[in-house]
């Protein structure tokens, strides 16, 4: 049987029989692949631990008709902060959860690869409010669907925009105006998130602009999905 | 496909946990070639716990009556509550022979990728059942997986200002097993939650 090497990403994992799972990576090289592995629900099994979700992992499969299955892994990160801060955590599902759905499996993937393990490992060195926001804007981008941004997404115009809607494919000018009104802070954020300046964007303060940025990169996800992210809108957070 | 009610059968093996095609084909051809005593007892002992099992009112765990073999045993200290995601495991810690205490079934654990938060879970039914005084520790006895330790994380969160006692089992290494080959996550929760000896 062939094999096959490769960085991964634990997107998520289901139960399969009486002790399997069916573990979801997504991978730089093979997208997202799904592959069985054994015995992993055992409190013996030395790959378990390996295996959870939101583990950054290089690992060792056996090419199968549809289902890969583990054969070694070891871990490049756990992303440890992240695991115990209940706070972080619905960002960092939010972030599995869009992957999950955006990914193809067996076509390589290196651009969301690499942007969500940047998130994630931003999320646990330096979790900034504008963190997820821009996160959910670059991977849209990454997939060739990112918002317009520069100018109204109706028109064309380089005008104020005012607005964002998703349906349209990004903010809008003051007559073209739709969707959800938005400040000009949110629009500079999202200028910053798309044009290279990631790092003023993430340096920005808990505002309305980035409260606005999550809101807006949801929703154009979920349209762009056509249908919603859970982790979005279930923060395991008491109240 | 089959006849009628073998394929009926077949499908309806198939829709069990853990069951394929292949398997349920299997299962279902068996069930035909056994005596027909035997595969009627199968029948009515599905029938039967169907009919006599439900959830346990204060607890949820499987019951017979309205509360379950444990709620109902007065030998149980009713001061120190054991939090599990599934009633089987409350067999598990059962076995264990090592808990006294009584239970609070959550069905299942915070899994926002599955849509699973906290309403989903009985969680308001633990904060009434808290609102008895007598409780004075409750254990958090979650899976040690990430759905389980976010949900432990929230219920200490979230019981915190009650002012009880609230413990987490402790997760580390199986016995028996080498060191040299325990997980890096295992091992550094094993580390994190190591006690004091005395020789
Ligand atoms: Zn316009
Ligand atoms: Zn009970």
């Amino acid at each position: 049987m062939a094999t096959f090497r490769d960085e991964g990403v634990v997107l998520r994992t289901i139960k399969l029989g009486e002790a399997d799972r069916i573990v979801t990576f997504l991978t730089p090289e093979h997208g997202k692949v799904r592959a069985v592995a054994k015995g992993v629900r055992k409190a013996k099994s030395r790959l378990a631990g390996r295996l959870e979700p939101m583990t950054h992992v290089s690992m060792m499969c056996w090419k199968g008709r549809e289902l890969d299955v583990v054969t070694q892994v070891e871990v490049v990160d756990h992303f440890r902060q992240v695991r115990l801060d209940l706070d972080r955590m619905p960002a960092a599902f939010t972030m599995l959860e869009a992957v999950d759905l955006l990914a193809v499996e067996r076509q390589p993937m290196p651009g969301l690869f690499r942007a969500l393990t940047g998130g994630l490992r931003t999320l646990c060195e330096d979790p900034s409010p504008a963190l997820l926001g821009a996160f959910l804007f670059r991977v849209l981008a990454i997939e060739g669907v990112g918002p317009v941004v520069d100018s109204c997404a109706a028109c064309g115009e380089d005008a104020d925009l005012v607005s964002f809607d998703e349906h349209v494919g990004g903010f809008c000018c003051r007559s073209c105006r739709s969707g959800t009104a938005v400040a000009p802070e949110t629009v500079v954020l999202a200028r910053q998130v798309l044009g290279g300046q990631l790092r003023a964007a993430l340096a920005t303060p808990s505002s309305r602009a980035t409260a606005e940025l999550e809101r807006l990169a949801t929703a154009a996800v979920e349209y762009h999905l056509d249908r919603r992210l859970r982790s979005a809108h279930l923060a395991p957070g008491p109240g | 496909m089959f006849a009628g009610p073998i394929q009926e059968l077949v499908d309806e093996l198939g829709r069990l946990p853990g069951v394929g095609p292949k398997s349920a084909q299997r299962i279902a051809f068996h069930l035909l070639e056994v005596p027909k005593e035997e595969a009627l007892r199968l029948a009515s002992s599905i029938a039967e716990v169907k009919e006599r099992i439900r959830l346990c009112e204060r607890c949820f765990n499987v019951s017979e009556g309205e509360l379950c073999a444990i709620c109902d045993d007065s030998r149980r200290d009713p001061t120190v509550l054991c939090i599990v995601e599934d009633p089987r495991d409350i067999v598990a810690v059962e076995r264990t022979r090592e808990f006294h205490g009584t239970y609070h079934v959550l069905g299942g654990a915070l899994n926002p990728i599955e849509g699973v938060g906290p309403e989903q879970l009985r969680v308001r039914d633990l904060l009434e059942r808290l609102a008895d005084d007598r409780i004075s520790e409750v254990i958090l006895c979650t899976n040690p997986n990430l759905e389980g330790e976010a949900t432990a994380m929230y219920l200490a969160r979230l019981l915190g200002p009650l002012g009880i006692r609230i413990t987490r089992i402790a997760s580390g290494l199986p016995v028996g097993g080498d060191l040299e080959y325990a997980d890096e996550l295992t091992l550094g929760r094993a580390l994190a939650g190591r006690r004091e000896v005395s020789g």
